[in-house]
């Protein structure tokens, strides 16, 4: 069995890296002849696929869990700060910041719960005010360092930890 | 509460890097080789005597998932390991954490595994969100490569052993095993029919052993510590430590390693810091992962962690990830933003999945929105009831069971919302 398919995925990634994140048909058909497949393989996996961007998308490109967990930690006044602060709907691009923001689901970071996605990197333990300064730096290009925004080592309780003492 | 010194993942708060030599400090890789040496069916015996059940959610006993494997490898049909980093069900983060903080412990545990199932390749398949946390775990198999712990003879064991790490791209049901395995090989994240089973026809056609990040990465302190040490833990059958995700409603959310069977309200007051505003104010717990059924507050109460007890309970340990909710969250709210991730994550291959997970959506939102007559919250566990066991994979059971645990529990919340409409027709 040929395992050239398999290369499909990280295909499309490096399509979407060289193309400022986003995929144009002529990359899926490039990548079809490449893998020696049809159009509409590749094309019925970049659909499929939520991480492909068929579409232009800000240079920041903010997605924003808003499932259960996150609902419950406040991800709504987030969503409401991109609106306030990016654009009115999602997908919108916002030329000024160069940026559009989406609503996505679970991205696997509960306890540090709300959090949003900016291109490859996590910014955790949000609030809206934090997230306002976030998406208001990028006029000026610049990112906080990703991670939890206040201040604690990865999952740890923030405060009383209780477990692995002697390496804190 | 479980003492440090019996905790597998010391670096689970990221206090040290995940660098080869904090690794080897810490005890990764000690041994292998000796381990290794005891032979396939000593290590198979060793992982059935602990008792440990698989961490990816169904819980199914990994010495004998490995023991499916075929005994006499056909040359022509090499076997694989893969290596379920899929981490997306909502509530649960405890991969994430073994990938940055513990990749060592992880790609130990697969050498060893993969030896044990006959395969000589493994293929890591991390959710494409995890950008960080596969970057960290390349470097951490580049490291692993340099000091021969892995590749040609991997730590002069005389076994040739491959890691790959192969990103997925935001599709929470490629956490299911064949349709990881379909994404793998390059088609659409859509569940296979079973049987036959991944073991005997998984990956490119050939035998498949695919296992959760936590399953494996425990595997070589069980190894070297005992089996009896792993199954001092916990109540037979359930046995061993777990990373507990305690998220939502709590003063600290965070992951943190416990004992098996540990009491629910143990494990969130002593390491969670409880719930928000005290235990009284705990209106219900999602005991593992979104698609469990939740509990109301007079079962947390007395409910223990584990595998068995949550059956009884009727829901589930699934990945242990707790979502705490507490008395001022709307429940219907809650449980209905969960039926719009799944309508949002169906694969679409089965038409009662497809289909009824986007009614079940649409029906909690009119419900919660005080839209809907009383006789359709009957209607909607009519239409779980559709779903559940008429579908491929289990994505139908994960859609229709925190439904169905809201109408075990608070159908009177659901009543409520439903009569302010009578009485606005009324009026």
């Amino acid at each position: 069995m040929s395992k050239k398919k398999s290369a499909v995925m990280p295909l499309l990634y490096l399509a979407q890296k060289q193309n400022n994140n986003w995929i144009p048909l002529a990359a899926i058909k490039l990548i079809a002849d490449t893998l020696n497949t049809t159009y509409i393989k590749v094309y019925e996996i970049a659909t499929f696929y939520s991480m492909y961007n068929l579409a232009p998308v800000g240079k920041y490109f903010v997605q924003v869990c808003t499932t259960t967990p996150c609902m419950i930690r406040g991800s709504g006044k987030i969503v409401d700060t991109c609106k306030k602060i990016i654009s009115k709907k999602q997908g919108e691009l916002n030329q000024d910041l160069n940026s559009s923001w989406i609503e996505v689901e679970c991205l696997g970071a509960c306890v540090n719960a709300p959090m949003v996605q900016i291109n490859n990197d996590y910014f955790e333990d949000l609030t809206d005010k934090k997230a306002e300064e976030i998406f208001k730096g990028f006029k000026e290009g610049r990112l906080p360092r990703f991670g939890s925004q206040s201040g604690r080592k990865g999952s740890e309780p923030t405060s009383n930890r209780t477990t692995l003492l002697k390496n804190a | 509460m479980l003492k440090d010194k019996d905790r597998i993942f010391k670096n689970l708060y990221g206090d040290q890097t995940f660098s080869l030599s904090n690794a080897l400090n810490r005890g990764d890789w000690k041994n292998t080789n000796e381990i290794i040496s005891k032979g396939k069916d000593w290590i198979i015996n060793e992982i059935k005597k602990s008792e440990l059940r698989g961490r990816g959610g169904a819980g199914f006993p990994t010495g004998m998932k490995w023991s499916f494997a075929p005994k006499d490898p056909d040359p022509q049909r090499p076997h694989y390991l893969v290596i379920n980093a899929d981490e997306s069900e909502p509530g649960t983060c405890k991969d994430r954490d073994i990938l940055r903080y513990e990749p060592q412990k992880l790609i130990e545990g697969s050498l060893i595994s993969a030896f044990a199932v006959g395969a000589k390749t493994c293929y890591v398949y991390i959710r494409g969100e995890y950008v960080n946390e596969g970057k960290i775990l390349q470097e951490a198999i580049n490291e692993a490569y340099k000091k021969n712990l892995i590749g040609k003879n991997a730590s002069g064991t005389g076994w040739d052993f491959d890691m790959y790490v192969h990103f997925g791209a935001g599709a929470y049901i490629c956490g299911e095993e064949t349709a990881l395995l379909e994404s793998l090989e390059g088609n659409k994240g859509q569940p296979r029919l079973k049987p036959p089973f991944p073991a005997l026809v998984g990956l490119y056609g050939c035998p498949t052993i695919v296992n959760n990040v936590e399953t494996i990465a425990v595997v070589p302190s069980i190894l070297k510590r005992g089996a009896e040490w792993f199954a001092s833990f916990g109540r037979p059958k359930n046995r061993g430590t777990k990373i507990f995700c305690i998220s939502g409603n709590v003063v600290n959310p965070c992951n943190v390693e416990e004992e098996m069977s540990i009491p629910l309200r143990e494990l969130i007051e002593t390491h969670a810091g409880g719930v928000v505003g005290g235990w009284d104010n705990l209106q219900a717990v999602i005991p593992g992962g979104s698609s469990m059924p939740l509990l109301p507050k007079k079962v947390c109460d007395n409910i223990l962690m584990d595998f068995d007890s949550l059956i009884d309970a009727k829901s589930g340990m699934g990945t242990a990830g707790i979502v705490v909710i507490d008395k001022s969250q709307d429940i219907v709210s809650c449980i209905s933003r969960i039926s719009r991730f799944y309508k949002h994550e169906s694969c679409g291959q089965c038409t009662p999945c497809r289909e009824g997970s986007g009614w079940l959506w649409r029906m909690m939102e009119r419900i919660n929105k005080g839209e809907s007559e009383i006789h359709e919250i009957d209607m909607l566990l009519d239409v779980t009831k559709q779903i559940e066991g008429h579908t491929i994979c289990a994505f139908g059971e994960a859609a229709a069971w925190p439904v169905q645990g809201l109408l075990r529990h608070f159908k009177q919340e659901m009543e409520e919302k439903c009569s302010n409409l009578a009485n606005r027709k009324i009026a």
